[in-house]
């Protein structure tokens, strides 16, 4: 095989035309696009369909220093059955905790299909040595977690130094063994769409099999037109490699309405074969509830109450 | 003895340069032999026009208005020559001045005419004249120098290129005004000047396809006709007069391009 | 449990999700069977005696009948109008206009519903386009030019502006009521009274502007309406007491309108067609550049003048965008045009779907190669699929002629110069676009198109404060914007000298 020439920074080889490349985002027209895909209309069957996936794509979560065994007890009954009184509502994909609480949620989710997540590499500012991360992923793999959330370093991707962050996510992914990797980039500290795409791509070509808008931690979270850049990285990647990525907004999504907009933009974006919790989570802790007054509201014709609800 | 002059021989002026009629043909005119142009005449002025174009529009608005503010320097030092073919150095003076007028205007009128438009959503976007190309005159009968000079300043000033059809009955001072501006810094074939029957020339001016505007203020009862045929290539018509001065009348021969971008990080 | 056996036990997931039916409701219009034509304030019979049915084209149903005006009918208009210049409108007090104009603009918000459904209805658009785009510019526009009213001695320093007297506006059928808008804001504005004749085949949000112009207690003959086909149009383009015509329509009626006004002195102004290219180059933002494609030829079907009709790409991105293209061409719904959910509504006409379908055959002989996303098209009505031409060359009709569809035709280039002498190689110049993410390539760019719009890195936006107009056949004179009054004032003055 003949040798690479000596190449610039940023020729990186093979030098092939096409995607994906890093390329660029405008942010006018990204947020117009996503803008129009909010303004769907989505009724009667289509939004049952669409309320009842939201559910199943569901990464129910609680990430606070008040977390207790008994709320998670509360939790993981809350998604298995997310609602006692109609068994055709299914139970959500996941339970997303600290690690801390891992055993306690892989106990209380053993025989359903729910799934236990678990944060880690120093969540959420992911300022901690790599070792110490990868640690941590060892032992919340190690505690029986399904699902791995980190987050990149931030701070080494924003300063250029992209080799640090995709060493880690790389270093991390092989930790996880068989436990499923969403990488977060945390978007509301990265500044730009461009940075989004950038990271995107870099946590994507490092093994991520999820990425993941946001921590939670920031007011500012997911959002539609972020969601869509990073739809759009990922459909850049299947259509290059074949490989399929999952993608998981978080993060301010609280109204059932929001969670169909989220699934058009997926729908219109990715095709229906990302239409699965496999490739498609909803990272939310209050959303439930009023998905499930939807689903109610759409059976029995009638505008519902947060008192018929349980909480948790 | 008193010493016989060397008369002059007053051609056309196209792309620079200055050839007699390719038919041939002349005319008797102010007591001399004018060039009688036809219609490949109009051709090939149109040709010149064309080709001067890129080169003139892509001049700095300041480096067009130096080379008009020549033009008036160059005619100033003709005026002797050009009173006696025109009505007089009054005239004259008022056409050098009229130069100096519109040379001051070229960095300007863009000021003047152009706007920045505040649009209801996050694109910025704008509004700046542009030169609609090539510009046919057909010039007032009188006065034959100022008048030429009221409709030519500001179609060039604006980054046009023309071909004028010169005062039919006077034309001599338009080919004196010729060599003023053969001898400024206008580069050849930004003005082409024809001398010759009007009515034979300006319809073949008005339907040229190549012809994105037409001036026809100073053609005689053929009016309707011509803007009948300006209408081929959806020519920009105008009627010109000769008192008028003003930057509406550069603005009359500029487009108005907006262009929109948008406003993100 | 294993991995495996915990996926099995969820129940599976529908492998397609189709959005329910989401129509607009019609109930908010109420439609006369027949419409007369708003002459002098009032709805009269035509003296012609003779009406014409007006379809939805998305169904072929008949909505209703109107008018056609006759010679004495656009005489009696023509009238109506000099009178009420003569006799008020040109000399009440310019704030008082204004005050006209916003509440025109007002009402149009107010109603806005009722004027979306109705121009969908008669036009075939989505709905979402005529709720988004064509209400709340229409109502924009009347607001713009309201505060223009008082204003115009800003508007045109160092003169006396004065309205030109009595304008003809001749509008097309694929923004009848934005259209509208267009033509009337700025001319009442400066004062000037107007006989308008909307497009043959789209009347009824003209004459359901009519009631606006009754709530908004406008005095009689100021706006006069006046239905029909081309017959119609003529008539009022040569008639003798008509100070200006404003017509935007093509490029050979607008010719045949320059010539018929030949030496008479008339004020004109034309918004004709266009062949515009949107030019793709390697560093663009290419998902944005790909929703800029779509939004620039398949936006109301096509049927718009400045369309992006012809897609320039550069050559070492041309596979990537064209395979984002088809994929995003198969996400459009195309139908019910009161559907919320439809992107592509009906074509307008039977003409046109023929026109479009005469030309899209000449496309596939000359040798292109035609795309078009699979797709169920209703039975009744006019409809035409989103088509892609690749491996055009320049000389096929598709690359030339306006096709007025949503027919796109793809062509390469490799260079900047290059992209720049095939956008101007058409007699038209009305649009352009351009995406790079080089600022000084946009710049370069904008500045060497031909073109009356340039967009770069977006496609296909409208604002009242936005000159719009074209460069060499697509016509002359601007409509938007402080250059939008201008065709309706008269500013010329004796000498002015320094």
């Amino acid at each position: 095989m003949a040798k690479a020439p000596a190449l610039p920074s940023g020729f990186e080889l093979p030098l092939e035309p096409r995607l994906p490349r890093i390329g660029s985002i405008d942010q006018v027209a990204v947020e117009e696009r996503a803008a129009s895909l909010a303004r769907r209309s989505i009724k009667r069957e289509a939004k049952v369909f669409a309320l009842d996936l939201a559910v199943r794509m569901m990464d129910l979560t609680t990430l606070e220093g008040q977390d207790t065994p008994g709320k998670i007890a509360a939790l993981t009954s809350k998604a298995i059955r997310p609602d006692p009184s109609d068994a055709s509502v299914p139970s959500v994909a996941a339970v997303c905790v600290y690690p801390n609480l891992v055993p306690a949620a892989v106990e209380r989710v053993r025989g359903s299909s729910v799934k236990v997540a678990s944060v880690a590499t120093a969540f959420p500012s992911g300022q901690s040595p790599t070792s110490v991360k990868v640690a941590e992923v060892r032992e919340v793999v190690d505690m029986g977690a399904d699902e791995v959330d980190m987050v990149i370093d931030r701070g080494a991707f924003l300063s250029g130094r992209y080799a640090k962050v995709y060493d880690e996510i790389v270093q991390i992914k092989e930790a996880c063994g068989d436990a499923h990797l969403k990488v977060i980039l945390e978007v509301g500290e990265l500044g730009t769409y461009d940075n989004v795409r950038r990271a995107s791509l870099l946590a994507m070509a490092a093994g991520a099999d999820f990425i993941k808008t946001s921590t939670g931690k920031l007011p500012q979270a997911a959002t539609l037109p972020v969601t869509l850049v990073m739809l759009e990285a990922i459909r850049d990647v299947h259509e290059e490699t074949g490989r399929k990525v999952g993608m998981k907004p978080a993060g301010g999504i609280r109204q059932s309405k929001q969670a169909v907009q989220y699934l058009v933009q997926l729908h219109e974006t990715l095709g229906t074969e990302w239409l699965t919790p496999d490739l498609y989570r909803l990272g939310a802790s209050t959303l439930l509830n009023d998905v499930l007054m939807q689903i109610r509201k759409e059976k029995t014709g009638r505008y519902q109450s947060p008192d018929y609800f349980t909480i948790d | 003895m008193s010493r016989l002059p060397v008369r002059k021989t007053y051609k056309l002026f196209i792309g620079g340069d200055f050839p007699r009629s390719e038919s041939g043909r002349t005319y008797e005119a102010q007591g001399q032999n004018v060039a009688r142009a036809s219609r490949k005449d109009v051709r090939d002025a149109v040709r010149a026009a064309r080709s001067a174009f890129g080169k003139w529009r892509g001049m700095t608005a300041y480096n067009r208005g130096q080379v008009l503010y020549r033009i008036a320097e160059m005619m100033e030092s003709r005026t002797e020559d050009l009173a006696e073919l025109s009505s007089g150095r009054k005239e004259v003076e008022a056409a050098v001045d009229r130069w100096v007028w519109y040379a001051g205007w070229a960095d300007k009128y863009a000021q003047v005419l152009g706007t920045s438009n505040p649009v209801a959503a996050p694109y910025f976007n704008f509004t700046i004249p542009e030169p609609t190309g090539v510009v046919g005159i057909v010039a007032p009968d009188e006065p034959a120098l100022d008048g030429l000079v009221a409709r030519l300043a500001p179609v060039v000033v604006g980054g046009n290129t023309a071909v004028v059809l010169a005062s039919e009955s006077a034309p001599l001072a338009a080919i004196q005004l010729a060599e003023a501006l053969a001898t400024s810094d206008v580069p050849g074939g930004v003005v082409n000047i024809l001398t010759g029957f009007k009515a034979e020339l300006a319809p073949w001016l008005a339907g040229h396809m190549d012809v994105n505007a037409i001036d026809v203020g100073g053609a005689d009862g053929e009016i309707p006709e011509l803007e009948r045929l300006a209408a081929d290539n959806v020519k920009r018509v105008v009627r010109g007069r000769a008192d008028r001065q003003s930057p509406y009348e550069i603005a009359a021969f500029l487009e108005l391009k907006t262009v929109w971008h948008p406003v993100g990080v | 449990m294993t991995d495996l056996e915990r996926r099995q036990d969820r129940a599976p997931v529908p492998s397609s999700w189709d959005y329910a039916p989401a129509p607009e409701s019609r109930d908010i219009v109420t439609l006369e069977e027949r419409y007369g034509l708003f002459i002098g304030g009032e709805l009269a019979e035509p003296k012609s005696g003779e009406y014409f049915p007006t379809l939805s084209p998305s169904t072929e149903e008949v909505l209703a009948e109107v008018g056609q005006a006759g010679p004495e009918d656009v005489d009696l208009a023509v009238r109506a109008a000099r009178d009420a210049y003569e006799n008020g409108w040109s000399t009440i007090s310019p704030a008082e206009r204004a005050k006209y104009l916003f509440r025109i603009a007002r009402i149009l918000q107010e109603r806005s519903r009722e004027f979306a459904v109705l121009e969908s209805l008669n036009g075939g658009k989505p709905i979402k386009e005529s709720r988004d785009v064509d209400l709340p510019l229409a109502a924009a526009h009347f607001f713009y030019y309201a505060g223009w009213a008082d204003k115009l001695e800003y508007a045109f320093p160092n003169r006396r502006p004065r309205p030109v007297g009595v304008a003809g506006q001749i509008i097309p059928w694929n923004f009848p009521l934005l259209m509208l808008a267009w033509k009337i804001a700025p001319a009442l504005a400066a004062g000037n009274t107007v006989i308008l004749k909307p497009a043959e085949t789209t009347p009824l949000t003209a004459l359901l502007f009519a009631d606006v112009l009754r709530q908004a207690e406008l005095p009689p003959g100021v706006v006069n309406i006046i239905t029909g086909d081309g017959r119609a149009g003529a008539e009022l383009v040569k008639h003798p007491d008509v100070d200006k015509i404003a017509f935007t329509g093509s490029t050979e009626v607008g010719k045949a309108i320059q010539r018929e006004l030949a030496g008479t002195g008339k004020r004109l102004t034309l918004e004709l067609g266009g062949k515009a290219a949107n030019i793709i180059f390697d560093d663009a933002a290419l998902d944005q550049a790909v929703e800029g494609i779509v939004n620039g030829i398949y936006f109301n079907q096509g049927h718009v003048c400045c369309a992006g009709s012809r897609l320039l790409v550069q050559e070492s991105i041309y596979e990537p965008v064209i395979e984002k293209l088809k994929r995003r061409l198969t996400t459009l719904r195309v139908g019910d045009p009161l559907d919320k959910n439809t992107d592509v509504g009906a074509i307008n006409s039977k003409q046109q779907l023929e026109k479009i379908e005469e030309l899209v055959k000449s496309g596939e002989e000359e040798g292109a190669e035609i795309y078009q996303p699979p797709c169920r098209l209703p039975e009744k009505g006019y409809w035409f699929v989103p088509t892609v031409f690749t491996n055009v060359a320049q000389s096929y009709r598709i690359a030339q002629e306006e096709i007025f569809g949503p027919v796109l035709s793809v062509l390469t280039f490799r260079t900047p110069d290059e992209a720049v002498e095939k956008a101007n190689n058409t007699p038209y110049g009305l649009s352009a676009g351009v995406w790079t993410e080089k600022g000084s390539r946009i710049l370069s760019m904008a500045s060497r198109l031909e073109a009356g719009v340039v967009w770069a890195n977006t496609y296909n936006r409208f604002d009242p404060t936005s000159p719009f107009g074209g460069y060499k056949e697509s016509g002359f004179g601007r409509e938007g914007g402080l250059h939008g009054l201008e065709p309706y004032v008269d500013v010329e003055e004796s000498e002015v000298r320094g």
